[in-house]
Order: C-alpha cells, then sequence, then structure tokens
C-alpha cells in the first residue's frame, strides 16, 4: 500500500515540502545564520504596513463574503430540490473560472471607461467617472467575488445537516420565525460559518492576482512583498522570510479552527 | 410556513443580487469579446470578430495556446493515475501513517500558492528547470494531484472492498481485481478528478508567472502580462474561449458523478 503512495507523495515531497523548506533555510541562512530578514520585516514600515493592511482586507472580504454568502446558502437550502440545485450551479460555475479571466471581468466592469461607469453616465446618474478599481475597492469587489463560493459551499454543506424538524418542533411551541432561527438554526449552522470563514480568510491571505492587476499599485498586500522581492529586488533573503510569516498565519490559524471542527471539513469534504 | 413574510421576500431580493454579482463578470466578457469597439460603449457598436482573428492568427498567442495545451494533458496523463492511486491505497489501508500521508497530499490546497510559486521557482533555479516544458507540467501534476484524490476518494466510499476480496478468492490477483473490479466502479470518479486535474492545470496563473520563460509561456501568463500593461479586448475573446472550455468540462465532470451516484 505504501508503494502505491508513494510516486504521488513524492511528487508532494519534491514540489511543495522541499521549496517551502528551502525558503525557510533561505530565510534564516546567507552566508552564516542570520534574523537580519526577520528584523526587517518587525521593524521596516513598508512590510509592517503591508501585513497589516493584508490582514485587514481578509477580514473585510469574509466579513463580506459570510454576510452575501449566508442568506444564498439558507436560500438555496430552503428551496425545492431543482432551485436549490440552480442556485448551487450559479455559485459553483465562477468558482471553475479561470482567477485571471474573473479579474479580467473586474477590469472591464470596473474601469475608467468600463461597464459601470458607461452605464452611470449613459442614466445621467454621474457626471465625471467614479474611481472603481485601481484602489483598495476594486481589489476587495473581485476578491470577494472570487471567494465567495469558499462561503457558500460550507454553509449550505452544514444546513443541509440540520433536521427541519427541529424548526417545526421550534414553531410548535409558540417561537416566531426569527426567533426560532436565532435560537436554533443559526447556532447550529456555526460549523459551517467557521469552515468558510476559515477557508475564505485564509485563502485572502495569499491572495495575489487581484491585488496585483486590480489594487493599482497602492494596494501592496503580503503576495506582492514576495514577488516584488524576487522579481524586482532580487531579495530573495526577504522574499523568504516574508513567506514564512505569511504561512506560519496560515498555518496557526488552521490548528486554531482544527480544535473546533475537521480539517476535511474546512477543506470542504464534509 | 407558506405566508409570505417580508423576511422571505427580502431573503429572495437579497440572495437573487448576490447570484447576478457571481454570474455577472462570467457572462460580461462574451460581449466585449464580440464587439468592434476597442472599449465597451453604450449602446453597443457592431457586432464583430476581430479580436478572436486578432488571437488566431498571432503567432505568440497560438504557442502559448499549445503550451497550455500540452501542459493540461500532461498533466491529467501523469495526475490520473498517481492520484488514483494514492487514494486507493489510502481508502483501503489501516496503517496509521495514511491519515499523515493524506493530508500531505492535501497540501497543495493549504500552503497560499505565492510561497509554493516561490519555492519552486528557487529550487527550479538550482536543478535548471525554470523555462523548461517538464518543469512546468511537474508543478502542475502537484497542483492537480489535490483534485484527483478527493474525487477518487469520494467514489471508493460507495465501493464495497469484499468485491473485490471475492475476486482475489477467485484466483485474480490484486492488480487484476482493481482493473476489472473496482476501477468500472470508480471510474467515473476517476473521470471527473482527472477533468479537475486540466482546468487546474489550463487556469494556472502563479506558478506560471515565476517558473515559465521563453517559448514555454503558458496562455495564462502572457495574458498576466497584457493585462499589466493594457486592457486589449483580445483577452476578452481568450477568456471567452477559455471559460467555455472550462463550463463544458465542469458539466462533463458533474454529468459524469451524477452517473456515480
Amino acid at each position: 500500500m505504501l508503494a502505491l503512495v508513494s510516486p504521488a507523495l513524492l511528487v508532494i515531497l519534491a514540489l511543495i515540502v522541499l521549496p517551502v523548506g528551502w525558503l525557510a533555510w533561505q530565510s534564516i541562512y546567507h552566508d552564516g545564520f542570520t534574523l537580519e530578514n526577520y528584523r526587517r520585516i518587525f521593524t521596516e514600515d513598508i512590510y509592517w504596513r503591508s501585513f497589516a493592511l493584508t490582514f485587514e482586507i481578509s477580514l473585510a472580504v469574509t466579513v463580506i463574503a459570510l454576510l452575501l454568502g449566508y442568506p444564498v446558502a439558507y436560500l438555496a437550502n430552503s428551496v425545492p430540490k431543482g432551485w436549490s440545485i440552480l442556485i448551487l450551479a450559479l455559485v459553483v460555475l465562477p468558482f471553475w473560472t479561470s482567477v485571471l479571466v474573473r479579474a479580467y471581468a473586474w477590469l472591464a466592469l470596473l474601469q475608467r471607461t468600463g461597464v459601470i461607469n458607461q452605464l452611470l453616465r449613459y442614466l445621467d446618474v454621474i457626471s465625471e467617472p467614479l474611481a472603481l478599481v485601481h484602489n483598495t475597492f476594486g481589489t476587495v469587489v473581485a476578491t470577494v467575488h472570487i471567494l465567495l463560493p469558499f462561503m457558500v459551499l460550507p454553509l449550505y454543506a452544514t444546513m443541509q445537516k440540520i433536521p427541519g424538524d427541529l424548526m417545526q418542533a421550534g414553531a410548535s411551541l409558540g417561537a416566531s420565525p426569527s426567533l426560532t432561527f436565532m435560537r436554533v438554526f443559526l447556532p447550529l449552522s456555526l460549523p459551517g460559518v467557521l469552515a468558510g470563514c476559515t477557508m475564505v480568510f485564509v485563502l485572502c491571505l495569499g491572495f495575489y492576482i487581484t491585488p496585483e492587476l486590480l489594487g493599482g499599485g497602492r494596494t501592496v498586500m503580503v503576495s506582492m512583498l514576495v514577488s516584488r522581492n524576487v522579481e524586482l529586488y532580487n531579495q530573495f533573503g526577504a522574499a523568504s522570510a516574508v513567506a514564512v510569516v505569511l504561512l506560519l498565519s496560515v498555518l496557526l490559524i488552521f490548528a486554531a479552527v482544527s480544535r473546533f471542527i475537521s480539517l476535511d471539513r474546512i477543506l470542504g469534504q464534509k | 410556513m407558506t405566508r409570505v413574510s417580508p423576511a422571505r421576500i427580502a431573503l429572495h431580493v437579497i440572495s437573487t443580487l448576490v447570484l447576478i454579482y457571481l454570474i455577472l463578470p462570467v457572462l460580461i466578457i462574451a460581449p466585449i469579446s464580440f464587439s468592434s469597439a476597442r472599449f465597451l460603449t453604450f449602446p453597443p457598436p457592431s457586432f464583430s470578430l476581430r479580436w478572436y482573428q486578432q488571437y488566431f492568427s498571432n503567432p505568440a498567442w497560438m504557442q502559448a495556446t499549445r503550451v497550455t495545451l500540452t501542459v493540461a494533458f500532461l498533466t491529467v496523463v501523469i495526475a490520473t493515475p498517481l492520484g488514483v492511486a494514492a487514494a486507493y491505497a489510502i481508502s483501503q489501508s489501516k496503517l496509521r501513517i495514511m491519515r499523515v500521508i493524506h493530508m500531505a497530499l492535501l497540501l497543495p490546497l493549504v500552503v497560499p500558492i505565492i510561497i509554493t510559486a516561490v519555492g519552486i521557482f528557487f529550487v527550479y533555479a538550482k536543478v535548471g528547470l525554470v523555462a523548461t516544458l517538464p518543469g512546468l507540467v511537474l508543478a502542475n501534476v502537484m497542483l492537480g494531484l489535490p483534485y484527483v484524490v478527493i474525487s477518487v476518494l469520494a467514489g471508493m466510499q460507495s465501493f464495497d472492498p469484499a468485491q473485490e476480496m471475492v475476486a482475489r478468492s477467485l484466483g485474480m490477483n490484486r492488480l487484476r481485481s482493481f482493473f476489472a473490479v473496482t476501477l468500472p466502479q470508480i471510474k467515473s470518479s476517476v473521470v471527473a478528478g482527472g477533468i479537475f486535474a486540466f482546468i487546474s492545470a489550463m487556469d494556472e496563473t502563479i506558478v506560471a508567472l515565476f517558473i515559465s520563460g521563453g517559448q514555454y509561456q503558458p496562455l495564462t501568463k502572457r495574458m498576466f502580462t497584457a493585462l499589466r500593461d493594457e486592457i486589449d479586448p483580445t483577452i476578452a475573446a481568450i477568456s471567452t474561449l477559455m471559460t467555455a472550455a472550462s463550463f463544458m468540462l465542469v458539466l462533463l465532470a458533474s454529468a459524469r458523478q451524477k452517473k456515480a451516484g
């Protein structure tokens, strides 16, 4: 059995475990051991600000995705099967569209000469085009769009497992629909909320394409710090240290959350 | 419960708006790609295929397309058997270490892709795999493995291993009984896993940004570079074709999974 699994394991070891190990090594070793790269992250403004901005954006994206995703999952869970399949299809199809294609679509929609500005001017709502993209706003709009399925799917999976009788029991005991929702349904859906929020937050921490293309150079997220240190400045040690701190943040979050729900559930395997 | 409450109406309205938000960007690219104008204008100008013409007549785009298709095809050919073998072993073995191995195989979904990309770039730079086709394929095999493993493990759950024992008690060896008894029953999940690995390789951008170069640049890398400079509607044409391909493959995969079902 170990022989069967070893080719796949070898690929994983060679192409993700080794490279990440290499990064960790490179972050502390450069002609001798040094913590210089880490000192910089915690003392230099540009690094510190980028980490703060990344956590802020991730938090905002997670909250917005939860507020948008919960109603959709709730509706999909409470309508007849045909409708719920349609709703889930609308959620999943964008999920299987290239992230790059969707970033392009948002550029086309949000830019100064884009669809939304043209439409608003055509309708005489505005006279000057709005700055909808090449800033944090555009980044958040596109990032929420890309990560929303990761919120809706675990929410829906959890809601599916809540027995409908419980709601009826609540109603039969005289509770109003909103009270039954708040006291019965909402608490039971919390594992899904936690799974969805973890996935969205963690994925957002490492997001690269949308901030790079839609952030207009001002929204420097941690991933861009990594790529710029490699591509522009050849600062491999600095890039590695930033990558290590980012990875540790992600792993810490997974470790903390896995005390409450299993990792399988977060990764959407039910 | 059939009474239509204001909360219920609000739920429907909000959900509809969210679903429009989800699907609109995916649908907006097609009209842009078929428009004659450089920028989308209202009312929409005339219908034109000029951006498709520009795509198909440009040698650089065509070379990138060949690279993307080759990489995606080879990724499926390599990742599918590796993933099936691993998923089979994980589901049949009672060894403790299999849980750890299972988790390890899902690492590509957990580690932020930018970190994977930079790490692979450093390793490839040492061994001379940067800007090569094998390098690109290997990275995509790694990224596609979790999709195959997840899909096949789900398929194995509804399979009764006793059937394979019967085949073996009748004198088949393990390998033959796998191909004769097990594989036909999990075929749909294998095909679905392969399709997801293909889409993953076709859409992969970030690793390609770091490790691909020269004549072995996939479509996504060229698109990314083009998008950074200026918005060229040729990208809308390519995006439309890529999205159509993804949708057809997903439909195929979900039809398969339903049949398994």
